[in-house]
């Protein structure tokens, strides 16, 4: 089919690539605890996340978890992987998306008794779009649903 | 007209993006006309100076 | 096939198919990206969530998969440089670094006015924003290197081992955000399943995601054309060509 040596040029590209990539696997599954973006609180509770460093949480706002402080910016909600919660404390200003049900990412550390104090919070969206009226329609349709 | 340029409150960030969007590309196109018409005058002058 | 792509690896046939192709992607492009840029901010509808700012997807997302694109065209082209060493395939490969460069730029740009708003910062070190930026690092690399060496060949094969070695990174940019937790969501087009996207919100998606694909054609033509035109300067064809546009003006 080819030339004999560009053959032998081509085995040795993909050899080559492939040595990176295998490479660059490893690396990265050594380093994936620094890679990784958020903990959860199932991995929080079960001890898995960092005790003395700031470290990122993801979950979802629990419904009714959110409380406000009366005069401060202050605000404690409870976040969910549906397995398990963890609350958090924060002060500052919200961004635009959070409310209950929504997607969060909290940077912090975990205070002594065990409540996630955090500095920066961050709305994490998911990658579904849709109008308003098809959303009213689906809530009202999972809402039917449960009544159910 | 005016709800249209607000963006529902975001028009700062939408029409930032498009602009920079299409302005880059416009600016991209530009340039890549210019560099054409630089090469062909010297590709011109080149061949003129061969027949010389 | 393999005939097909001999015959018009050749600069000289390749000139004059292109020159054929240019006036039909030039027309396609005006119309598709009027029509898309229409259907982003007029027909389709607001999201319920992101209200209208969700309209940055329509300019963000195609200029991100311009990226990966162009990459892999380039990843194509460092192949037959260093295996075939087609002569083409270095122009080519020097024809799209910057445009890739380019549409990378606009990608983390515009993401980053996205971000703002909807997450509540313009960065964040996940692995999908930090991803991307790396495939800028390679793009400027790959420009750097066929700029800085003077000899053409010797640069071209430069520049295309570079870009094989960071060819690792657009897998790794593609799915970040299944293999990892990101902030950024994941994909919302996907291959194998259902787009997450309403019908009315995706088709101006499409649309200008084929447009932004002719608009890299059309300047990867006018940039490899010109190039051709260098390389082969002391042919006879070049000549004719530079006599009859002499002619013309």
């Amino acid at each position: 089919m080819m030339h004999p040596l560009r053959k032998k040029r081509m085995q040795l590209i993909c050899l080559g690539i492939l040595g990176i990539g295998i490479a660059l696997a490893l690396i990265l599954t050594a380093f994936e605890k620094n890679l990784m973006y958020f903990y959860s609180p199932s991995e929080i509770h079960a001890g898995n996340a960092p005790t003395k460093r700031p470290f990122r949480i993801g979950g979802m706002v629990v419904k009714g978890s959110v409380m406000r402080q009366a005069e401060s910016l202050g605000v404690w909600f409870n976040l969910t992987d549906t397995a398990n919660e963890q609350m958090v404390y924060f002060e500052g200003i919200l961004p635009d998306l959070f409310r209950e049900g929504q997607g969060i990412v909290a940077k912090g550390q975990l205070n002594k008794s065990g409540l996630f104090v955090a500095s920066e919070v961050l709305a994490k969206h998911d990658e579904n779009y849709m109008p308003p009226e098809v959303a009213e329609a689906l809530e009202n349709v999972q809402h039917n649903s449960k009544v159910e | 007209m005016t709800e249209f340029l607000s963006m529902g409150g975001y028009a700062g960030y939408v029409w930032s993006s498009y602009t920079i969007t299409f302005g880059i590309m416009t600016l991209l196109y530009v340039h890549t006309k210019r560099k054409e018409g630089k090469y062909l005058r010297w590709l011109r002058r080149h061949l003129a100076s061969l027949e010389k | 096939m393999f005939k097909f792509l001999y015959h018009y690896s050749s600069l000289r046939n390749f000139y004059f198919f292109s020159e054929k192709l240019l006036p039909f992607l030039l027309i396609t492009f005006v119309c598709l990206v009027t029509y898309s840029i229409y259907g982003a901010l007029i027909s389709a509808p607001a999201d319920y969530q992101q209200g209208d700012s969700f309209r940055i997807i329509y300019v963000h997302v195609p200029s991100a998969w311009m990226s990966l694109l162009i990459y892999m065209v380039m990843g194509l082209s460092s192949v037959s440089v260093l295996v075939w060493k087609i002569k083409l395939a270095e122009i080519t490969l020097s024809a799209v670094a910057p445009i890739g460069a380019v549409f990378t730029l606009i990608a983390l740009v515009t993401g980053s006015i996205w971000g703002k708003p909807m997450w509540g910062t313009w960065w964040e070190w996940d692995a999908r924003l930090t991803s991307e930026l790396v495939l800028l690092f390679l793009y400027l690399g790959v420009i750097a290197l066929l700029n800085a060496i003077d000899d053409r060949r010797t640069g071209a094969r430069s520049a295309s081992i570079l870009c094989l070695i960071g060819i690792v990174n657009i897998p790794i940019v593609h799915y970040s955000v299944e293999w990892w937790n990101t902030l950024h969501q994941g994909p919302t087009v996907s291959k194998f399943s259902s787009p997450s996207i309403h019908i009315d919100m995706l088709i101006p998606l499409l649309t200008m995601t084929v447009a932004f694909m002719l608009y890299c054609l059309i300047i990867s033509l006018y940039r490899i054309r010109t190039m051709i035109l260098v390389y082969d300067k002391d042919s006879q064809w070049v000549k004719n060509v530079i006599t009859d546009n002499r002619e013309q003006i």
